[in-house]
């Protein structure tokens, strides 16, 4: 790893400050940027530390929504979340391993959008809305593939906003060096219908899978997912799984999803 | 370089470290204090895992920096006062749950973190929290079982596998 200035800034406004500076970069929990940088394949010039920002890390349930401070750790989620949202719960406590959790983080993970993050999936499903420090983002307008997000230069996540389903379940087929999902699918059971987001899967990044939406808003059950299969093109395919393979996980993942809830 | 002080088993520590400095090499390399170990420098193995503030993290994904005034426990810290092998690590011993020994510091710090969260886990549950420990020798029985015991439970006898 190439060394950096660090900084540690006490306020959001010091941080989107120093931010402003080429080449400076913000640390979150850090799990995916360390092992980045000892690869040298980011060598930011000044690491801005997010850890003693004030009023960043906390679970909110108010009515019918969530509000999660962009510096809350998975392991936070998975314990502080499971009364108001047990499907958002029970994903943050399968990320990673434990030691993983107790660092990494939801803004961390928005922000770069891995296209085998588990996060993005619960947030494209739920339609759940990304705050930064400038505005609020849809999630339908957030992720724009691979590693690209609808975040500008400077801009902080400072929360993620989640209407809270009826019924929600995260299925991962995980890949099991990684722990990161093959392909994983959250379905999420809300007011106006069913929404259905895929991680793991597309070479584009988390999605929606339209077809299998329309069929479950017309009945929630396995059986209306009978005789639909997600084309191979477009999806991910590398030594652990081919197109094909992950499109068939598709089907598997949101299957077991649905079974779970009914 | 920029000093860092953080509490290391019970004790103030201080020393200068680069941006870049990882929690693991301050350890290891300022404090000398070897137990800690890297086996993958990857956040997967789990062989650096130490306690943070109470909370188990990979000691090679995290900078020095980001422990500043933090409580540190390590492998060091895991003896009784008197320094004999703590309940864990004794455990570890009677059912011989470790063979080249390289992953045993962070099984006995995650077995730790574990068995405060959880005092009476199931096999299931040990299981399952120890993914991000990797062994490549012992195929995990008696780490399992080692932790089984260290949590007051009922273990089989090792002899009969």
């Amino acid at each position: 790893m190439y060394d950096f200035e660090f900084m540690k800034p006490s306020s959001l406004d010091e941080a989107v400050a120093a931010l402003a500076e080429e080449d400076a970069q913000l640390l979150a929990g850090g799990q995916t940027l360390l092992p980045t940088m000892k690869q040298r394949l980011a060598m930011p010039s000044k690491l801005i530390s997010l850890k003693d920002i004030p009023d960043f890390s906390y679970v909110k349930a108010e009515g019918d929504t969530l509000t999660i401070g962009g510096g809350t750790t998975h392991r936070q989620v998975s314990e502080e979340a499971e009364s108001a949202f047990p499907g958002l719960a029970s994903l943050a406590g399968r990320i990673g391993d434990p030691a993983v959790r107790n660092r990494g983080t939801i803004g961390g993970s928005l922000a770069n959008n891995d296209p085998a993050a588990c996060y993005p999936a619960a947030v494209l499903a739920t339609g759940a809305t990304v705050i930064t420090n400038r505005r609020e983002i849809p999630a339908d307008e957030y992720f724009q593939g691979m590693f690209t997000t609808a975040l500008d230069e400077g801009e902080i996540i400072t929360a993620v906003r989640f209407p809270i389903p009826e019924a929600s379940r995260y299925e991962k087929f995980a890949q099991p060096a990684s722990r990161f999902p093959m392909v994983a699918c959250f379905v999420a059971k809300m007011n106006g219908g069913v929404r259905v987001a895929v991680t793991g899967a597309s070479e584009e990044g988390v999605f929606r899978w339209s077809e299998a939406e329309e069929a479950l808003t017309a009945t929630f059950s396995a059986d209306a997912l009978e005789g639909l299969a997600h084309p191979a093109n477009g999806m991910i395919s590398d030594i652990h799984g081919s197109g094909e393979y992950r499109a068939h996980l598709i089907g598997v993942m949101t299957k077991r999803a649905v079974l779970h809830l009914t | 370089m920029t000093k860092v002080t953080m509490n290391v088993n019970g004790r103030s520590r201080s020393g200068e470290v680069e941006g870049r400095t990882l929690l693991v090499q301050f350890l290891r390399e300022t404090l000398s204090m070897t137990g800690t170990h890297v086996g993958c420098d990857t956040s997967q193995c789990g062989a650096c895992v130490v306690h943070v503030d109470g909370q188990a993290v990979k000691s090679c994904t995290m900078l020095a920096l980001e422990a500043d005034g933090a409580e540190v426990t390590t492998i060091e810290g895991m003896t009784n006062a008197d320094g004999s092998l703590g309940v864990i690590q004794q455990a570890f011993q009677d059912y011989h749950g470790l063979q080249c020994g390289f992953c045993t510091p962070g099984m006995v710090m995650s077995a730790k973190a574990l068995l405060a969260e959880n005092p009476k886990p199931s096999e299931e549950e040990i299981r399952e929290y120890l993914e991000g420990n990797i062994c490549r020798c012992t195929g995990y029985h008696n780490i399992v079982k080692a932790i089984m015991a260290a949590s007051g439970q009922q273990v089989e006898p090792v002899a009969a596998e």
